[in-house]
């Protein structure tokens, strides 16, 4: 699949945004708060930014935008319009949680308290919806993967939770260990789920030539694909990067986005070298992006088959 | 109703006239313009709703033997002396076949393409089983073209919309027009009936009983979209004999023929 920047800029840039709103108001309910009041407001804004920011650049993609305000009316069937809705539902929910918040002055009231658990649920429920929106399709198995989802949903919460730490530096001066840890541990949940996921698609499997063509007992080649120009099924679905460059962009995605922050967070801890946290979210954040290229660089539509492809 | 095409892979000959009998009655239908990109120039492009495609089906070649693969074939001069170029050539197998085939929508029973639209533009209508894009809601997000295996969708750059095969649903219903011309745009100008429409609910109907008698067969089955349209495998017949090759010599081939032409 080609990769489309503005998809690719929306999943990893939303995907921070909501897993900093996730930290956030998980950290107020479960310690009454790392921040005062004011840096508490701060955080949120910069989580909602990134969010907004993610959600307008998906937007650019689209070919005729002015109908996206009816992507809200399928919520029954489509995961986009599920993620659509989430997100718009999102809004009024923080913003009414992160009121009662400033009311209460800093207070987890019962008020408070459920605000906030349902601003983690929507929150939550978006980044699901991203992920099952590429989940969903069949024709691509690389994405038909029960690993997609999940891992979509851990790239938001890592990738929050070092925001998370990151700010709190910056705002307070010491990073956040209880989030570090949280960061810790689910970083390398994400890098060995990364690693099944790139072990279950290595292997050849679903359609062919001889399903897509019905030929299964027979040795079948494309001659002519029909046009002797781009169409827009090639322009769309056939992307080839190369290997080689594939294999070494994967390596480069490793170290970026797992090695180098893990090392990085583990450094600033043991000795002491709070700022590495700022280095350690810029890795990160190109790691991600270069995972995300990859997402689609890797994909493989079956209507490759259609264009001189023999298997997916 | 199910509302569907079969397409005979016997017979169908790659001519392209389906394509464009399409091409021409959908951009001056309900769904046109149909726009193109750089039409005339180097790089001409646009929505087209049909695209045929030419596949060569060859039986599948023994697995090489141990000592015997492909690494240890020698370039053998004996050969190519007396059997020509083809003893070199594997594709140029006397049991191979050019088969083309024709891909429009198969107005998949399971639509994916449906479901995952967020607008609720793609639509399957209950009663002939037509899956359509109502243009005005449609918003362009390409979601039903990723989930459409048999590449049935394409964007029209021009105005942002998704386009797809209507199985001629402007002419089809056409009470103005003769029942003979109630079809879609490709079968009526297929040159060899390669193409038939009818309706697959109907045991009785010509598609159906096309699909028991020739065994037709949906495309990529395995992905579970039931699509209705179904292809009719060629049909096995004799190869062509081929000349025998002889180690003649070139003078007196040469006389054989002379005579042949005098005794005429």
């Amino acid at each position: 699949m080609k990769p489309a920047f503005s998809v690719l800029f929306f999943t990893v840039t939303s995907g921070i945004g909501y897993g900093l709103l996730i930290w956030l108001v998980l950290t107020h309910l479960m310690t009454s708060g790392d921040f005062g009041i004011t840096h508490f407001m701060i955080v949120g804004f910069i989580g909602l930014t990134l969010a907004t920011l993610g959600l307008l650049s998906s937007t650019l993609h689209l070919a005729n935008p002015k109908n996206a305000w009816r992507a809200f009316s399928r919520f029954r069937t489509s995961w986009l319009s599920r993620e659509g809705v989430f997100a718009l539902v999102f809004y009024p929910v923080f913003l009414a949680y992160a009121l009662s918040v400033y009311l209460n002055n800093g207070d987890a009231t019962i008020i408070v308290k459920a605000l906030g658990i349902v601003s983690i649920s929507i929150a939550l429920a978006t980044l699901i919806c991203t992920g099952m929106i590429y989940a969903s399709l069949k024709p691509i198995r690389q994405w038909h993967n029960p690993l997609v989802t999940p891992l979509y949903l851990s790239f938001g919460l890592v990738s929050g939770a070092l925001a998370y730490s990151m700010l709190h530096l910056a705002l307070t001066g010491s990073l956040s260990w209880p989030v570090s840890q949280a960061f810790l541990v689910l970083i390398v949940i994400s890098f060995i789920a990364k690693m099944l996921y790139f072990n279950s698609i290595g292997k050849p499997d679903g359609s062919t030539i001889s399903t897509a063509t019905g030929f299964s007992q027979a040795q079948v080649r494309l001659l002519d694909a029909g046009h002797n120009a781009d169409t827009f099924l090639t322009k769309e679905f056939v992307f080839d990067a190369g290997a080689i460059k594939l294999l070494r962009l994967r390596w480069l995605m490793v170290v970026l986005a797992f090695i180098a922050p893990i090392l990085l967070m583990l450094a600033a801890h043991k000795l002491n070298i709070a700022p590495l946290a700022y280095l350690a979210m810029a890795c990160l954040c190109v790691g991600l992006f270069i995972e995300r290229w990859l997402f689609f660089a890797e994909a493989r539509h079956v209507v490759r088959l259609y264009h001189g492809d023999q298997q997916t | 109703m199910k509302l569907g095409l079969v397409i005979d892979l016997d017979t169908c000959v790659g001519c392209h006239a389906c394509a464009t009998a399409c091409k021409q009655w959908n951009t001056s239908g309900t769904i046109g313009p149909l726009s193109d990109q750089d039409p005339y120039g180097k790089d001409p492009n646009g929505s087209w709703l049909n695209r045929i495609r030419t596949f060569e089906v060859k039986e599948p070649e023994p697995l090489p033997t141990k000592g015997q693969g492909c690494g240890s074939q020698k370039f053998d001069l004996h050969a190519l002396a007396t059997e020509g170029t083809s003893a070199l050539l594997s594709d140029a197998s006397p049991a191979s076949k050019t088969v083309h085939m024709p891909m429009s929508c198969m107005q998949c029973e399971d639509a994916d393409c449906v479901t995952v639209c967020p607008t609720g533009a793609s639509y399957k209508r209950e009663e002939d089983g037509i899956v359509l894009v109502d243009q005005d809601k449609c918003m362009g997000c390409n979601l039903c073209s990723w989930a459409c295996p048999y590449g049935a969708r394409e964007l029209d750059e021009e105005q942002g919309v998704m386009k797809k095969c209507t199985l001629c649903v402007d002419r089809i219903y056409d009470q103005a027009l003769p029942e003979s011309e109630r079809q879609p745009a490709c079968v009526l100008s297929c040159p060899t009936s390669s193409r038939v429409f009818g309706d697959f609910d109907d045991p009785t109907s010509k598609v159906s009983q096309l699909v028991v008698e020739r065994n037709g067969q949906p495309l990529m089955p395995e992905l579970g979209y039931k699509p209705t349209n179904q292809y009719l495998p060629p049909r096995n017949k004799e190869a062509v004999a081929m000349m025998a090759k002889t180690n003649e010599p070139a003078l007196s081939k040469l006389k054989k023929w002379a005579n042949r032409v005098i005794a005429r």
